[in-house]
């Protein structure tokens, strides 16, 4: 299963790997890292839609990440990629506009890789 | 007739060795002397009047002066006071003009504080993990690996250390912003003051209004190095130089002009004995019936409730409190560039 990570912290990539250095040993996972919303969808294209979970960052200069979810799902048909936003500013305001863009989940920094990794795990099982 | 004339007449006129024409010139000469004697008597009387009308005058004109004296004292007392109270009303305008940029700036920094917090909090929790893991691989003799998590953990370290002090900067500056100027110059990084400004008014304009979105570009002159400033106000400056861009472009933005990239530019530089600080924005520029009056207290072209009016005349006060000026340049339908020139002492 592969995951692309959309952040504009560079540190995001270093914390990931880390965090998921098991998975990724034992082949569960694959990482792969933007740091902007115009890199993520290049990506994207290139690869041919080869990431099943996108997690994006909301706040970064440019392309925000509810720009790039938008992006993501009018784009990616079948299936869509499953998209969920990680924001620092947790507001209702966020919360309400990403799940109309059609976001899966949405969380918030400082994030819970606990949970996170649940959610990974509830979605490669399904 | 006087007196003492009165007794020379009656010498005369028992005289013996005068003639009567003789004695008649002499009684015509004495008339004469009494009619001016009579005349000089009256106008000294008249004098005396007037010097006493004068004098009751003069009296009253004292008294009347008096009055005006304390009247005049009295009115001075209430300028005073209503001076003092314009002066705490202006500082509490001060204050209040700083708290409502404060509260633009509050999304932008609970972004700049949790970002820096996810990674305290994430790398102190893996490198919890990792020194157990470290500890299993000493266990099974395999020192490579626990060298390889030992390396790890202390770049962990760093970076926690790194993104603590980013949050420690954020909260300082903003502690500083609320807090009434102190008016101590301080040793300051510009670019950094200006980077770090940029980045919360960005972040929290983003965070209220999710259309947003604006280029952002800077020009920093990295030989500048430290300069004496009052940071919190030239700080204030730039955040409300950087809030105005982002209001004009995204004006421009929404009045729906094609092709159009919303884009903010800031610079530093050094010239000479000055640093020179500018804003600028690819907005519509400023109407010149308006340009007269943007430095003018309580002048402002936002809709009633958006703007105090405040921001760029607290701005041009505190650019003149350090010796500089705050310009603009502007161009209808291509923009406007803000200027603030400080001359700086420096080391």
């Amino acid at each position: 299963m592969r995951i692309l990570i959309v952040d504009d912290e560079k540190d995001i990539q270093t914390l990931f790997e880390q965090r998921f250095r098991k998975e990724i040993k034992n082949n569960e996972l694959e990482l792969a890292f933007a740091y902007s919303g115009e890199e993520a969808l290049k990506y994207l294209d290139e690869k041919e839609q080869n990431a099943i979970l996108i997690l994006s960052d909301i706040n970064m200069p440019g392309m925000s990440g509810l720009d790039l979810l938008s992006n993501i799902k009018q784009k990616y048909h079948r299936p869509p990629p499953l998209v969920m936003m990680i924001t620092a500013y947790g507001d209702e305001e966020n919360y309400n506009t990403a799940m109309k863009l059609g976001a899966d989940d949405f969380l918030t920094k400082p994030l819970d890789f606990n949970q996170l990794k649940e959610k990974i795990k509830n979605i490669s099982h399904d | 007739m006087e007196q003492n004339l009165q007794n020379i007449i009656e010498i005369l006129q028992n005289h013996s060795g005068l003639s009567d024409d003789e004695k008649a010139k002499l009684m015509a000469y004495l008339k004469e002397a009494d009619k001016k004697i009579t005349i000089v008597e009256f106008k000294l009387d008249r004098t005396e009047k007037v010097k006493r009308t004068t004098a009751i005058l003069l009296e009253e004109t004292i008294e009347e002066l008096e009055q005006k004296r304390k009247a005049i004292e009295e009115t001075n007392a209430a300028l005073k006071k209503s001076l003092e109270e314009l002066k705490a009303a202006q500082a509490q305008l001060i204050q209040s003009e700083k708290m409502a940029s404060l509260g633009e700036l509050t999304a932008g920094i609970a972004h700049e504080i949790q970002n820096p917090l996810n990674f305290v909090n994430n790398f102190s929790e893996v490198s919890y993990e990792m020194i157990d893991e470290m500890w299993e691989e000493i266990e099974k003799e395999d020192l490579e690996e626990a060298k390889a998590l030992a390396n790890d953990i202390k770049s962990n370290l760093e970076k926690i250390l790194h993104h603590g002090k980013r949050a420690d900067t954020i909260v300082k500056g903003m502690l500083q912003h609320s807090r009434s100027s102190a008016g101590v110059k301080e040793p300051t990084d510009i670019n950094a003051l200006a980077d770090e400004y940029l980045r919360l008014a960005y972040h929290g304009l983003r965070a209220k209004d999710k259309s947003f979105n604006a280029e952002l570009k800077t020009d920093f002159d990295n030989s500048i190095g430290i300069i004496h400033i009052i940071p919190q106000d030239i700080g204030r400056v730039i955040l409300n130089l950087i809030t105005n861009a982002f209001y004009v472009v995204d004006e421009k933005k929404n009045s729906g002009i094609e092709n159009y990239e919303p884009t903010v530019s800031v610079s530093t530089k050094k010239e000479g004995n000055k640093i020179i600080i500018t804003v600028k924005d690819n907005g519509n520029g400023i109407p010149q019936k308006v340009l007269d009056k943007i430095f003018q207290p309580f002048f402002t072209t936002k809709p009633t409730g958006q703007g105090t009016g405040l921001g760029l005349s607290l701005s041009y006060d505190i650019v003149k409190a350090h010796g500089g000026e705050l310009k603009v340049e502007t161009e209808q339908g291509k923009g406007s560039v803000f200027v603030i020139q400080i001359p700086i002492k420096f080391n």
